[in-house]
């Protein structure tokens, strides 16, 4: 369980986040909103133990993070600078598993079954640079996935990603919480996207300062599908409130 | 005629569209339309191929033009580049083929000058890459160890060979010291300020995905740190050419190829000296060469990104 308690954060005099308590119980998927520029970015990296400067408290089951905790994944936001161009796509898909200690056939084994699920098995030997936006996003998104994380936090994850291709990674990510269940804090713009991913939405406020101004369980029936679930009455209704909420109306 | 618009990364990245500008700065038209269309342009040569026959005829147009002024002038100090190419290869170069045709004289002075340029420069390399590597990922040794770096790149190096003679006497150990000495700040100062320069984001991720300090130091600092490093390695090798020279032209050296040179200038032997020159500078060459082919070889992936 992750809890927020009266986190704030801020960069000099410049306060960023103020005051955000929550809490994420074990296999959550959590999806924040915001306005650009409000904090979302910071609040990941504050839960991350990237900043260890901060204001409140943050515990992990039960255990205060100060540096990065143990079994955590991370989809940075600036995906193509996160990877290393000096290492192969499968290089760096399988970096986080020298951590656990693996032999290098496993790794490699590892790394390639994740790139065939984000749909990059051809790109296994070529360097990031050598990938297209989305592809390179998709490489981020497969090194997060691959060590089975127990606690994922993604920063706008898809975000250059076209809609067929978003569409499907939104899928395989419903699938992965439904098999490995993750707890998942999702940072996104798009309010369709929040309301169709998440068990749960919470909206910041602009910033500076920013806290949170809707908490919204997300309660759809059947497993979600992106045709049938996005025309549900109760979809259009839930992403009407988170919409207004971000709008401040 | 998108040329013009091409970005710097984009040339970059595809050397053939480069050469046609590299073309026309280097040579005149002259050269270009008269001499050149025999000899390189109807040969279909790929880009490659014709680039370094373009370099090459510009070195070899120098030397035959030595070898006519020089011929037509007929002095003794400016001998014919023929001439001192026979001398270097009687002097070096025409022993039996099992010693790889190096004659005695070879033997005695330019693998000593060899060794003593290779030790000097291997002990700078590997100093001044661990150190740098310290010294860079540290904020605060950085500021601390800058001034004194800069303090010590500034002072040139051949000035510092007296310390050595003093402290060390003569010899090898002295002249392997004085290169060390000299290249090693480069190397340092360079890898220092790689090291430092290593993108924040990406330690982030080295720490979320908990590298140890190892793994970080082989999957990151250094490999984002190499373009540095091989521009520092590049001003140590040709310092350490100089310094090889420069701690051999003492007395008290009683070989390689700077004694070489102060033994033939003693007995006015202009012929050796050019001969020496020459061996010097196609030594340099050759270093610098394959210093390059390297560099290219380990660096060359994941650096077409500006990152
Ligand atoms: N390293 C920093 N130093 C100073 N200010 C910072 C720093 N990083 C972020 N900020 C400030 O903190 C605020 C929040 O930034 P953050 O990146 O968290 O926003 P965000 O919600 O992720 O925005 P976006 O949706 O555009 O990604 C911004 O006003 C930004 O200027
Ligand atoms: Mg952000």
């Amino acid at each position: 369980m992750l809890r927020l308690d009266a986190v704030g954060r801020h960069y000099g005099d410049h306060q960023v986040l103020h005051d955000i308590t929550l809490t994420v119980p074990d296999g959550q998927l959590l999806c924040v909103v915001g306005p650009s520029g409000c904090g979302k970015s910071t609040l990941l990296r504050t839960i991350a133990g990237l900043l260890p400067a901060y204001d409140g408290t943050i515990t992990l089951d039960g255990t205060p993070v100060h540096g990065v905790p143990d079994n955590l994944a991370v989809v940075f936001q600036d995906y193509a600078r996160s990877l290393y161009p000096w290492l192969t796509v499968r290089e760096n898909v399988a970096l986080p598993l020298r951590r656990r200690g693996l032999p290098r056939a496993e790794r490699r084994a590892e790394a390639d079954r994740i790139l065939a699920r984000v749909g990059l098995t051809d790109t296994a030997r070529r360097h990031p640079w050598q990938l297209s936006g989305g592809m390179q996003q998709r490489v981020a998104i497969a090194r997060a996935l691959v060590c089975r994380p127990s606690l994922l936090l993604m920063d706008e994850p898809f975000g250059s990603l076209d809609a067929q291709t978003r569409e499907d990674l939104e899928d395989l990510l419903l699938e992965v919480h439904r098999t490995d269940g993750a707890t998942i804090v999702f940072v996104t713009h798009d309010i369709d996207e929040s309301v169709y991913l998440g068990d749960r939405v919470v909206v910041l406020s602009p910033g500076p300062g920013a806290k949170v101004v809707l908490d919204l369980p997300v309660e759809l029936p059947g497993t979600r599908d992106q045709i049938t679930t996005r025309g549900l009455a109760e979809f259009v209704a839930l992403r009407s409130e988170v919409g207004r909420a971000v709008r401040n109306r | 005629m998108n040329q013009p618009r091409t970005t710097a990364s984009e040339s970059a990245r595809s050397p053939d569209r480069r050469t046609p500008a590299v073309r026309h700065s280097l040579l005149p038209l002259a050269v270009r339309h008269v001499l050149l269309p025999p000899l390189v342009r109807r040969t279909l040569a790929p880009a490659p191929v014709r680039h370094a026959l373009l370099r090459w005829f510009v070195l070899a147009l120098a030397v035959a033009g030595w070898q006519l002024v020089a011929r037509a002038h007929g002095s003794v100090y400016f001998p014919p580049s023929a001439e001192i190419a026979r001398h270097a290869r009687d002097l070096w170069f025409s022993g039996p083929v099992r010693h790889l045709f190096l004659t005695e004289d070879a033997v005695a002075d330019i693998l000593p000058s060899l060794g003593r340029m290779a030790a000097g420069f291997g002990i700078a390399a590997v100093v001044g890459i661990a150190l740098g590597i310290a010294v860079g990922r540290s904020r605060r040794v950085y500021a601390l160890c800058n001034p004194v770096l800069q303090f010590a790149r500034a002072v040139p190096p051949p000035a510092l060979v007296p310390v050595f003679v003093v402290l060390l006497d003569f010899g090898t150990p002295m002249q392997i010291a004085s290169i060390v000495f000299s290249a090693v700040w480069p190397v340092l100062i360079n890898t220092a300020e790689g090291a430092r320069d290593t993108d924040p984001l990406r330690l982030e991720v080295a720490a979320v995905l908990r590298l140890t300090p190892t793994e970080r130091l082989r999957f990151l600092i250094l490999p984002s740190a190499l373009p540095r490093i091989f521009a520092g390695l590049r001003l140590s090798l040709s310092l350490s050419l100089i310094l090889m020279v420069f701690s051999e032209l003492l007395p008290g050296t009683a070989n390689g190829i700077g004694f070489t040179l102060t033994d033939a200038q003693s007995r006015s032997d202009l012929l050796t000296v050019w001969a020496a020159l020459a061996l010097l500078g196609t030594l340099g060459y050759l270093l610098n060469t394959g210093l390059l082919a390297v560099e290219k070889r380990l660096v060359g992936r994941g650096r077409t990104t500006t990152a």
